[in-house]
């Protein structure tokens, strides 16, 4: 293989990758914008994602076949089934806990995380389960070149879900009071927006970003488990400090150029793919300590 | 209406069990018997219990002291540290590989591994404590990790992923440290040594400097104290207490790999100071015995052990933030 | 002497100038006020001086020495301790605890000291006490310095507030609102109080206050700003008849009535 090929394959294998660290990371923004807390729990809602796409898939798949269509409606039932499920969290384990001190509410997060970590790996037995579909290797082949549909579509489908998301923040009230909430959450209140609503909403959003991740993790790797949120999750932080916490175009951009890093840094024959989990940590780590409001985040100015 | 010259008194409540509890621990004078008694009860088990309960104590000192460790860093300081357990792995690596492949004595080993954590601390904690709370504990979640990864793959050093196996017993004045009451005696020393040094730190400058930071880090600076320089303090310190424990863990399994520092590890740990409550020492025992024993007597629930520990967290983070054992002040 | 000097300072928030090239001097052991209409930019000020803010542009001189880059403890440590106009006291902790925050820079015994309980632990343990207890002593509240700071009413908060600034032993003391939302009385104790800190403890005095009565009475020397610049700097009764200040404060009311 040529420079030139394998540059093009790691330009395919970055973009997929980058499509899963930036449905994860934009949960993670969204969320951070809105009430300033990191939901910890974040990337095990990635997790039951791709179980519970795998369930409706297994169901749907009579009627609809495995193949795209089968997999899309999945997706799009999964998507509203875990971004309830994130609603449900927020009522439950967050709300109460956002007049408390901070780190009362990172405990519970972490609490949020274990249970859905366990209750996964307890139902699965801490197996692997086998995500079969119908689809196969085809694609385009040019030279060493192979890009399959799957990939294609993978891509595509994250760029659909990524520009409907921005038409919503930038066009609709709710993307509008989204927006308004992040900046100042009393004003907005005192102007008449019903806060918790909005909240709610913005869990649901970001919960179904990161389950139509999750479908479509199981759907590329073809099995799932229950330790795949944890990795992800990590990473997806990453990927949205390095776009700028907090800014949904940050965290577009942030998961393409960590999944672009990661996926050039595997070639690197010193790192490999044994280090490459190192590699994005110590990333992390450098950013956080030179530039950590990323590349598109505001620098907060606290007022005394 | 009758004119009422003596209004009625509401009958005086019984005092709960929790009053009854801290009255009796304030007052000096009956604190001090109470100690007393655990202590000489703690030191005669081996002579009535057997090599099961002893095993399980031990077990319990154990977390005790990591409990002990990470109430400095959570309770005092109040940051969330999510990787502790990389602290313990660099005790515990640090005595296997000096003992096994340089044959170094295992007291000198505990020197070692105190540099080697303190070291660790310092690069972790030094770039991530100037940031928000959230950060750091996602932070040390990958800092956690990272340590787990590295001791996986560097084969040659760290054994790997099947470990470092053969570690070799240490010896005390020629005694060869074999029986499990060793052990059992060894841990709990290494209890009160922690529950002392905690208890000082605690009512100390430094002690009421994490307070401060912990209450309003910005009025904290204001009064001239450097707010990132003491949470290093704090996590530094945690990592010392893990690090040293970590030696006599390895002492005492005599294998060690990279499975017993999970980040489940970590959580677990940090379950047992939440449960017991934030910031207190007897917390700190009652949450690290309740974590040994509740998987012990509630042996059904096994592999769910985890659930419903998740959710107990949860529930009392909502319901009863302070943790199981009372608070001191009124 | 000249004890503080602000050389052109300037703040951005944004697009927005909340200081625009402001300069003054403070003279050492006078007391200088800082006044303004609302949201002149004054507490922002006070933000820049103890390193809260970054300023983007000008110097600030403590003693000679500049500031401008250097965090708030090193700040304090330097001798100029603030309060906060919205009373940030540690709630959960007494009295006297709070008061001890302010020895802390003073101090220096870490962890080693603490476990062993070394000679110098001791020393510094009853220097901390004597000295905090002292400070709650001229302020008057030394008789609640173990209740708990939250259970105090809010003049006496305000008093402990007082007292934890200057345990620090600063030689300037910026006091950022100190008579909000006190009644007569408490007024007159406090300008009896900032004089009595002039004069017996040599520190010098930086206010920020709306109370225009009690700026009059206690100030030598008064600066006005508004949106962020000064529009007058000198005594009291200069800076009374300056038709700038008169048309910042009532210029406004101008606009809606007539």
């Amino acid at each position: 293989m040529t420079i030139f090929d394998i540059t093009v394959q790691q330009i395919v294998n970055g973009l997929i990758l980058g499509s899963f660290y930036t449905l994860v990371a934009l949960g993670y923004s969204m969320v951070y914008g809105i009430i300033k807390l990191l939901n910890f729990a974040h990337g095990d809602i990635y997790m039951v994602g791709a179980f519970v796409g795998f369930a409706i898939l297994s169901v749907l798949s009579g009627i609809f076949g495995d193949e795209w269509t089968g997999i899309l409606a999945s997706m799009v039932l999964t998507m509203i089934a875990v971004g309830f499920l994130g609603v449900l969290i927020q009522r439950i384990a967050y709300r109460p806990m956002l007049s408390a001190p901070r780190l009362s509410i990172l405990i519970t997060a972490v609490g949020v995380s274990l249970v859905l970590f366990n209750a996964v790996m307890a139902a699965t037995y801490g197996e692997y389960t086998a995500f079969n579909t119908g689809l196969d290797d085809e694609g385009i082949t040019m030279g060493h070149i192979h890009i399959t549909y799957t990939q294609v579509v993978m891509v595509s489908a994250t760029a659909l879900l990524m520009v409907g998301l921005h038409l919503f923040i930038s066009r609709t009230i709710y993307g509008k009071a989204m927006r308004a909430i992040s900046i100042d959450m009393d004003a907005c209140r005192l102007m008449g927006i019903d806060v918790n609503k909005i909240i709610a909403l913005t869990f649901f959003v970001g919960s179904a970003l990161a389950a139509a991740a999750g479908v479509m993790a199981g759907v590329y790797y073809g099995s799932i488990h229950f330790f795949m949120g944890f990795v992800i999750g990590l990473k997806a932080f990453t990927a949205a400090v390095i776009g700028g916490i907090g800014s949904i175009p940050g965290a577009m951009l942030g998961g393409l150029v960590l999944g672009l890093l990661e996926a050039f840094g595997t070639q690197i024959p010193w790192i490999g793919s044994e280090w490459k989990d190192v590699f994005a940590f110590g990333l992390l780590i450098l950013l956080l300590i030179f530039k950590p409001t990323g590349i598109l985040g505001r620098t907060e100015i606290e007022r005394m | 209406m009758a004119d009422n010259t003596s209004p009625t008194v509401p009958a005086a409540k019984k005092p709960g069990l929790e009053e009854r509890l801290m009255s009796l621990l304030d007052d000096r004078k009956r604190r001090y018997p109470v100690y007393a008694i655990l202590i000489l009860g703690t030191l005669l088990v081996p002579s009535i219990g057997d090599n099961y309960v002893l095993e399980i104590l031990s077990n319990s000192f154990f977390y005790i002291v990591l409990c002990l460790g990470l109430n400095i860093v959570v309770g005092y300081a109040g940051l969330l540290d999510l990787g502790y357990a990389a602290f313990f792995a660099v005790g515990a690596y640090t005595t296997g590989i000096l003992t096994s492949h340089y044959g170094w004595n295992f007291w000198l080993t505990i020197p070692a591994a105190l540099v080697f954590a303190i070291i660790a601390g310092v690069i972790i904690g030094g770039p991530t404590l100037r940031l928000r709370s959230d950060y750091l504990a996602i932070v040390t979640l990958g800092f956690g990790e990272i340590t787990r990864i590295v001791a996986r793959n560097l084969k040659d050093i760290t054994g790997g992923p099947s470990g470092l196996i053969g570690i070799s017993r240490p010896s005390f004045f020629g005694l060869e440290l074999n029986q499990i009451h060793h052990y059992y005696y060894a841990f709990f020393i290494l209890v009160l040594l922690a529950i002392f040094a905690s208890y000082r730190l605690q009512h100390s400058r430094l002690g009421r400097a994490w307070q401060y930071v912990r209450e309003d880090e910005d009025a904290a600076e204001a009064m001239g104290i450097d707010r990132v320089a003491i949470k290093l303090y704090a996590y530094v310190i945690g990592a010392v207490f893990a690090g040293v424990a970590g030696c006599f863990f390895a002492a005492k399994m005599t294998a060690i790999s990279p499975d017993s520092f999970q980040f489940m590890q970590s959580a677990t740990i940090l379950m047992a100071v939440v449960l017991g409550g934030m910031g207190k020492i007897p917390g700190m025992v009652v949450g690290a015995l309740s974590l040994v024993l509740f998987p012990e007597v509630f042996r059904e629930i096994g592999s769910m052990r985890m659930l419903v520990f998740g959710v107990v967290l949860i529930a009392m983070m909502i319901f009863r933030p302070q943790g199981i054992w009372p608070e001191r002040r009124n | 002497m000249v004890i503080l000097h602000v050389n052109d300072l300037t703040l951005k928030f944004g697009g927005l100038d909340v200081i625009d090239r402001l300069s003054f001097d403070v003279e050492e052991g006078a007391i200088v006020s800082l006044i303004g209409p609302n949201g002149a930019g004054k507490t922002s000020v006070f933000n820049c001086l103890t390193g809260f803010y970054r300023a983007n542009a000008g110097d600030i001189r403590f003693q000679g020495q500049s500031i401008m880059r250097l965090k708030p403890h090193r700040i304090t440590k330097k001798g100029m301790a603030r309060t906060f106009q919205n009373l940030r006291l540690f709630k959960n902790m007494t009295v006297l605890e709070n008061v001890m925050s302010g020895m802390h820079c003073r101090t220096t015994v870490g962890a080693l000291g603490a476990i062993l309980h070394t000679p110098r632990q001791h020393l510094e343990e009853a220097e901390i006490h004597t000295v905090a207890e002292e400070c709650l002593d001229f302020v008057g509240i030394r008789d609640h310095k173990d209740r708990l700071a939250r259970n105090l009413p809010y003049g006496d908060q305000r008093r402990v507030e007082w007292a934890r600034a200057l345990a620090t032993r600063p030689k300037l003391l910026l006091f950022d609102e100190p008579a909000a939302g006190l009644n007569y009385d408490e007024k007159e104790r406090l300008m009896d109080l900032i004089r009595r800190i002039r004069a017996d403890l040599k520190i010098t005095i930086f206010l920020i206050e709306h109370d225009m009565g009690l700026v009059m009475r206690i100030s030598e020397k008064v600066v006005v700003i508004d949106y962020g610049k000064k529009i007058a700097e000198g005594n009291c009764d200069d800076v009374q008849c300056d038709p700038k200040v008169i048309e910042a404060y009532l210029g406004k009311e101008d606009e809606e009535g007539n």
